[in-house]
């Protein structure tokens, strides 16, 4: 192919720019409309940036939603460590433990991350209710690491798949045991699995909104809820929404511009291949 | 060799989460199609024991023809048209985007994060931002402006505008249309494929279901409402199918770039030896090579958004008529109505819809892994 710029790639160029803006534009009216003073706001200007920056929108909706942003921060670190602890075990016993029926299992595993959660909603919410486990963060973070096994499960298994098997039989030969083998082995050799898991379940689970509205009440709240709430009035003042949505998307949007590729994977891993 | 100890450690780690999935998987679908036969919600919905009944199918009946519960039809027409207009939008401009990248421009990478950014971001914040975003009297409307053009009059979420209005009394009628027209379909395609036999075969019930609709269309039972109740595309959908197609097609994106990636470059060549041009190659090599991957987007994509609950809370919030879906509806009868059993025939409803999806597609790959 020539690099010359011949007029096809001139249009490519263009195409791109163009569909770029599209992108980034939501982008721009966030932060022009966040730090805009309340007074300046109205529809007629939306797209002119304001010649004062103006911060207050930000510290104001950060103390407003500063306990959702505390409870989401334990909410995804307990549910993430936990799913991937549990999805990294599952893996390596259904990829190097095989049993008779493991693959039919696992297909059922898999089935529990593509329902529609509103057809176990109800008894979840009865079941946490009778625990007393309803309204707070427990119930919550439980929630997330028993759907959250699926995918976990899924992803650690094909990163294990691909570790051979010679590798394990001649450890276990040496007497290493199945905890040996996973400690000493598997889990070194797939680190990186690790990764895409953390950084899927923590964007997921940061990012959930129905079992978070359902299942907690006003003080557990997770930060998708808040931001709901915050934005979901009639009157509303536009700068503290659009500063609430730079607050709640920040830490999943560093991960993905940190670990871009590794989210790619996970994302991937949800079309369920191998 | 491997104990028979380490074996039995090996179902031990894995018992824990199968017992978690069935319980909270298997266990509570058969608990929720449970409630949807009974008349949970009625009377002390919230008591510790509260009076329950089995009812039969009488929740499904108010929902398919009740006049109280009008709204879940309508739901069930806006799920319909949002998820052909979502997958097909996000499956073009996604393969559209993978193309322009599969030419190698200079800042591919960057294009490429700058694409599929919208994916990390939570269907809230999407939701609020475009809310804001196509706000009637601003927004995007008044875009024209700035180059000095008049604002465009489009209410988006808040539109009343409803297209292509047919009367829920006919749905059986146009179920028969329409398996009709896709069997004529199977026909024509068949007999271009030379296959005289299939065609025939497709052909016979395909003439039959025609011949039905035109002479005997009294005959085709209507679908039991009491009165006409008219149905159709609500234009306030636009809106959100814009957003989620603005945050999904880099996924699209992604999934075409891994498989493109994946056609060896002899094969382009040979194409273009064979004389065809950069856009035929894509037609006639890349795109039946990349078919799977079309037919993964489509159910990936068309369950999410079967299930999408998320963003409609955000753009218009859990009352809005016009925007509603089945997802949606089923949150405010359950948790805001406390109408419990209805809450679960909608779920259950919407489960089905999403396992016919689903479940081939998962079958289909159990198969895979197991002839490996």
């Amino acid at each position: 192919m020539s690099t010359r710029l011949s007029p096809t790639r001139v249009a490519l160029y263009v195409l791109l720019v163009l569909i770029s803006l599209v992108y980034l534009i939501p982008i721009y009216m966030t932060f022009i409309t966040a730090l805009k003073p309340p007074a300046e706001i109205n529809l007629e200007t939306a797209w002119i940036p304001s010649r004062h920056l103006y911060w207050a929108s930000f510290a104001d909706a950060f103390n407003r939603m500063f306990p959702n942003l505390r409870n989401s921060l334990i909410l995804t670190f307990f549910g993430t460590i936990l799913s991937a602890l549990l999805g990294s075990l599952n893996g390596y016993v259904l990829s190097k433990w095989r049993f008779r029926g493991a693959n039919l299992i696992f297909t059922l595993m898999l089935f529990g991350m593509f329902i529609p959660y509103q057809i176990i909603l109800i008894p979840l919410f009865q079941t946490l209710r009778n625990m007393h486990l309803y309204g707070g963060l427990p119930g919550l973070i439980l929630a997330h690491v028993v759907y959250g096994i699926p995918i976990t499960t899924l992803i650690f298994r094909n990163f294990y798949v691909q570790i051979p098997n010679e590798v394990v039989e001649s450890a276990s030969l040496d007497g290493a045991g199945f905890f040996e083998i996973y400690r000493r082995i598997v889990f070194p050799l797939s680190w990186l699995g690790m990764v895409v898991v953390v950084i899927w379940q923590f964007t997921q689970i940061w990012n959930d909104f129905l079992f978070g509205v359902t299942l907690t009440n006003h003080e557990w709240q997770p930060i998708t809820v808040a931001l709901a709430y915050l934005a979901g009035g009639q009157a509303v003042q536009w700068n503290l929404p659009m500063a609430g949505s730079i607050l709640a998307a920040l830490p999943p949007l560093l991960i993905y511009i940190i670990f871009g590729r590794y989210f790619i994977s996970g994302l991937l891993a949800g079309s369920v291949k191998g | 060799m491997r104990s028979r100890k380490d074996r039995l450690f090996a179902i031990l780690v894995l018992s824990p989460s199968i017992v978690l999935l069935g319980l909270f998987v298997y266990w509570f679908i058969g608990q929720t199609i449970y409630i949807s036969f009974t008349d949970w919600g009625k009377v002390a919905p919230l008591a510790a024991h509260p009076p329950i009944h089995f009812v039969g199918l009488e929740n499904y009946k108010t929902l398919f023809t009740g006049i109280l519960e009008g709204r879940f039809r309508q739901d069930l027409v806006n799920t319909f048209f949002f998820t052909l207009f979502f997958v097909l939008g996000s499956i073009g401009l996604g393969l559209f985007l993978a193309i322009l990248l599969d030419r190698e421009p200079k800042g591919k990478g960057f294009f490429r994060t700058l694409f599929l950014y919208p994916m990390s971001l939570s269907f809230i914040v999407t939701g609020t931002i475009w809310r804001w975003l196509l706000a009637p009297r601003g927004g995007v409307n008044v875009l024209p402006r700035l180059v000095g053009l008049p604002a465009l009059r489009f209410e988006w979420t808040n539109s009343r505008t409803q297209i292509l209005q047919f009367d829920w009394q006919d749905l059986p009628k146009l179920t028969v249309l329409v398996v009709a027209a896709v069997l004529a379909f199977l026909v024509v395609r068949n007999l271009r494929r030379g296959r005289k036999w299939q065609g025939l075969f497709t052909g016979i019930p395909a003439v039959g279901l025609v011949l039905w609709y035109v002479f005997g269309g009294d005959l085709i039972p209507s679908a039991g409402l009491l009165f006409p109740e008219k149905h159709g595309f609500n234009l306030a959908i636009i809106g959100i199918i814009i957003a989620a197609i603005w945050q999904f097609s880099g996924y699209t994106m992604a999934l075409y770039l891994a498989g493109l990636r994946g056609i060896p470059e002899e094969l382009r060549e040979s194409a273009r030896i064979d004389g065809c041009n950069e856009f035929q190659m894509y037609r006639r090599v890349a795109l039946p090579l990349l078919k799977p991957i079309t037919l993964s987007a489509v159910i990936i994509l068309g369950h999410i958004s079967l299930k999408t609950f998320d963003l409609v809370f955000a753009m218009t919030g859990p009352d809005h008529a016009s925007t509603d879906m089945p997802s949606v509806l089923m949150f405010i009868r359950t948790f805001r109505g406390n109408q419990f059993a209805i809450g679960a025939a909608i779920a259950v409803v919407l489960f089905i819809l999403v396992a016919l999806v689903v479940i081939p597609y998962l079958f289909s790959a159990l198969r895979a892994r197991s002839s490996t």
